[in-house]
């Protein structure tokens, strides 16, 4: 795998990052009626957006057509924070 | 030198049965040992009571109960059923059958009898089998009995599933008809996922244990991961689901009702939302005061659904069951009549 070293490396996967974030910013909205604007990469899905696990579930699956990604049952505990998630997608996506 | 064999005839539901035990259980008896509370549990499975049988309600009591209710709804005796088919996972006996246990309660003991295990899609396997008996000509009347006594094995101090499950019995009759109101079943499994519902350990780990008991072995109690079996509910059956209205030739609009497995309440409107349900179709819900009563919840969604709106009688409804295996199984049926 080759390191990340060139500027329009850098700028690729930051936009990416940007995308991601903004489709599931949609996404939380639509499944938990979470306003978008408080869809923050710090936030606890749990704790601060109030997204339980099942819900999360809905998030996972819409993300995954959304991004053309898997996210496989064993990873959805890992995704704690909109951060993880998106990280997880922008990871799964190369 | 050939075999005979008889025609193809078609099949109907002609009767709902149930029996929902005495003892109602409202959250609020449940939330101090597991330290919860009657909002989350609502929130997270819709469950707002359920019911618990008493020692003097068993399997075998329940299931009776129930086929009693359909007989006479029918206006049937037990003499006229040839074949009765239960389904369980909470019979405690071995051998012989909760279903030859039955028919001798019920007073036909010469009827095929046996049970199936096949979890929360027991009743619809049931129906599957019921129907294509009586449609190949091998039965004229079939008892299809999902029945339950879960809280013998559920841990009340689990968080994760004492509120869940509950116990009751629903039974059908299934007869010939003049023309097709059973579909086709579509079923199958995923059994590859089947570490997402258990129950252990195994009888024999007692027998080799003998100077150990349950307190240290343990209880074989329902044990799920929650997420995982949400995640297959809600897209896998959702496919099931359409698969079963496209092979009757019905389209989701024509449907009265929709009645699954009452797994909990988010499966259920989340199912629904993924195969695009019109607010025309009544969704079950009969979670909410009998909570999850694997193969007998769906004879008492459709009981129930049935007793609220009358108007479903003889209408279109699409069950599907899917449970720990995983499998699944889901047909359109007719309602049963009015009795």
């Amino acid at each position: 795998m080759n390191p990340i070293d060139t500027e329009e490396d850098i700028k690729t996967m930051a936009l990416a990052q940007a995308d991601v974030l903004a489709g599931l910013k949609e996404i939380v909205e639509e499944v938990a009626g979470i306003p978008a604007a408080s869809v923050e990469l710090d936030k606890n899905f749990t704790d601060d957006l109030d997204v339980d696990s099942l819900s999360m579930v809905e998030v996972v699956v819409a993300a995954e057509e959304r991004f053309g990604v898997k996210i496989p049952d064993e990873s959805v505990t890992d995704l704690v924070t909109v951060g993880d998630a998106v990280n997880f997608i922008v990871n799964a996506s190369k | 030198m050939s075999i005979k064999v008889a025609q193809v005839g078609n099949s109907r539901i002609l009767s709902v049965g149930t029996y929902r035990p005495k003892r109602d259980v409202p959250n609020s008896e449940i939330v101090d040992r597991i330290d919860s509370t009657d909002e989350w549990i609502v929130q997270r499975t819709g469950i707002e009571s359920r019911r618990f049988a008493g020692d003097d309600e068993t399997v075998i009591s329940m299931a009776k109960a129930a086929c009693e209710m359909a007989l006479q709804r029918a206006k049937l005796t037990i003499a006229d059923i040839d074949t009765v088919i239960l389904s369980t996972i909470s019979y405690p006996f071995q051998a012989p059958s909760a279903a030859t246990e039955l028919i001798n309660e019920l007073g036909n003991p010469k009827a095929a009898a046996f049970d199936i295990s096949a979890a929360c899609a027991g009743f619809c396997y049931g129906v599957a089998m019921g129907s294509d008996l009586v449609r190949s000509g091998t039965s004229k009347n079939v008892l299809v009995i999902g029945v339950e006594k879960l809280s013998d094995y559920t841990d009340p101090d689990d968080r994760a599933t004492a509120f869940i499950f509950a116990d009751g019995a629903g039974a059908v009759v299934i007869g010939q008809s003049d023309q097709p109101r059973i579909g086709q079943t579509i079923w199958g499994s995923d059994a590859d996922s089947r570490d997402a519902i258990t129950l252990t350990p195994s009888f024999l780990d007692y027998k080799k244990n003998p100077d150990k008991g349950v307190g240290e072995l343990g209880w074989p109690n329902i044990s799920q991961q929650g997420q995982v079996v949400f995640r297959w509910a809600v897209y896998s059956m959702s496919k099931v689901g359409l698969k079963a209205l496209e092979s009757a030739g019905v389209s989701v609009d024509e449907l009265g009702a929709f009645i699954p497995h009452q797994a909990n309440i988010r499966i259920i409107e989340t199912m629904a939302k993924e195969m695009k349900i019109p607010d025309s179709v009544l969704i079950a819900d009969d979670i909410r005061t009998n909570g999850n009563t694997s193969a007998a919840s769906i004879p008492l969604a459709m009981d129930r659904i049935l007793e609220e709106h009358p108007e479903l009688h003889g209408k279109l409804a699409l069950l599907i069951g899917y449970g720990a295996g995983l499998v699944y199984a889901g047909q359109v049926v007719e309602l049963p009549p009015k009795p």
